[in-house]
């Protein structure tokens, strides 16, 4: 199965960079799923968090990005927020 | 000791010590040039991602938005000077300065206003010593600028820009920094940062690869209103970064070429006592025997 190139950038770092399988993220509009495959996107996140399910295993990342958007395209997602951080869980 | 020498000793002993601190502030500036082009290098990632996807939603919508928009009249233009908040670095800041002052008279030529926004203390010193107004000032942190700093000033120029001009508000926002370029050359750089020219290409993917067709979630015009003060914040985030990285490089090399100077200083000076000391001796000697010969001829 394809997998999604994710990296998580804020201002002043690339915080974090790797495959996923899955995506969710809360838009404006709200809630998103992306999965590879995803037509090209960009989008305005709200406050809140961005879930990335690895692909090697079952383990879900969070990532605080606040204020941010989100691109994807050729199943590469980036989040870009001024303060985003990960949130280990 | 003759006063001659006593004055040449007097120098050597200055200029040591001034090389002391020259060369401590060398190898400061040098450690941290190394750690502020990181976090140019660092912050590279996020300021691609804006510029491309400003650059695509500008380019796959037909979106008049008043960021990007040409004013029919520019009544008043906004300058951004970022210089440093110390000196010691060679022609640093009068380099920006000089820019900015071209860039003044050349927007003065064009029938407009120009007003000043400055950033670093040595700007701001210029401005006050010539009794010259200046709408804001940053001062301090120069040297390791945080984004909070820039998402200030882009908040603050982003609402001047929207403000009409005849409430006090500017058409036109030019930033001067100097860029680093390399250890050695630090060029100073003028940017029109409003209104936008997004069709810039200078941060475009390299590998030519037309960008796709996306979908904006909300609407385009939504998702440029949030994207374009995030775009001009990371543009102002990377002209302080750059600015300090080239700060530091200025730094070492002006301190490099004072540690130099005072080398050749007291080499200079030392000969020039060794020469005193030993002409000293020469007429103590024939004192001497000057007086000997007087007391011996009876």
């Amino acid at each position: 199965m394809a997998e999604l190139q994710v990296s998580v950038v804020s201002a002043d770092q690339e915080i974090w960079t790797g495959t996923a399988s899955m995506v969710v993220a809360r838009t404006t509009e709200g809630d998103i799923g992306i999965l590879p495959g995803h037509e090209p996107l960009l989008a305005i996140l709200s406050a809140g968090e961005v879930r990335i399910t690895e692909s090697a295993g079952a383990a879900a990342i969070k990532a605080n990005a606040e204020d941010g958007f989100l691109s994807v395209e050729h199943d590469t997602v980036t989040i870009v927020a001024r303060n985003a951080e990960l949130v280990r869980g | 000791m003759g006063a001659q020498l006593r004055v040449y000793r007097q120098k050597i002993k200055s200029a040591q010590t001034t090389k002391k601190i020259t060369r401590a502030m060398e190898l400061i500036s040098a450690s941290r040039i190394q750690k502020a082009q990181a976090r140019v290098a660092a912050s590279g990632p996020y300021s691609r991602a804006i510029t491309r996807a400003v650059s695509a939603v500008a380019t796959f919508s037909n979106v008049d938005h008043v960021l990007t928009t040409e004013p029919e009249t520019v009544e008043r233009a906004a300058i951004v000077i970022f210089s440093s908040d110390r000196g010691l670095a060679g022609a640093f800041n009068s380099n920006v300065l000089r820019e900015a002052e071209e860039l003044s008279t050349l927007l003065r030529s064009q029938g407009k206003d120009v007003v000043y926004y400055l950033v670093g203390r040595k700007a701001v010193g210029y401005f006050a010593f010539r009794r010259r107004d200046s709408v804001q000032n940053w001062v301090g942190g120069t040297d390791n600028p945080v984004f909070e700093t820039a998402k200030e000033i882009g908040d603050t120029l982003v609402a001047k820009f929207l403000e009409p001009a005849a409430e006090g508000g500017v058409d036109e926002i030019h930033i001067v920094y100097n860029r680093f370029v390399s250890m050695l050359t630090q060029t100073p750089e003028v940017v029109r940062l409003l209104p936008l020219e997004v069709v810039e290409g200078i941060e475009e993917p390299g590998d030519n690869e037309v960008l796709p067709l996306y979908e904006f979630e909300p609407e385009a015009g939504d998702v440029l209103d949030a994207l374009l003060p995030v775009y001009i914040e990371s543009r102002i985030f990377n002209a302080m970064l750059q600015s300090a990285a080239a700060k530091h490089a200025a730094t070492q090399k002006a301190m490099k070429s004072a540690s130099d100077n005072a080398d050749k200083l007291i080499t200079d000076y030392t000969r020039l006592a060794n020469n005193a000391r030993q002409s000293e001796i020469t007429q103590q000697i024939s004192e001497i025997v000057g007086g000997a010969d007087a007391l011996s001829v009876k």
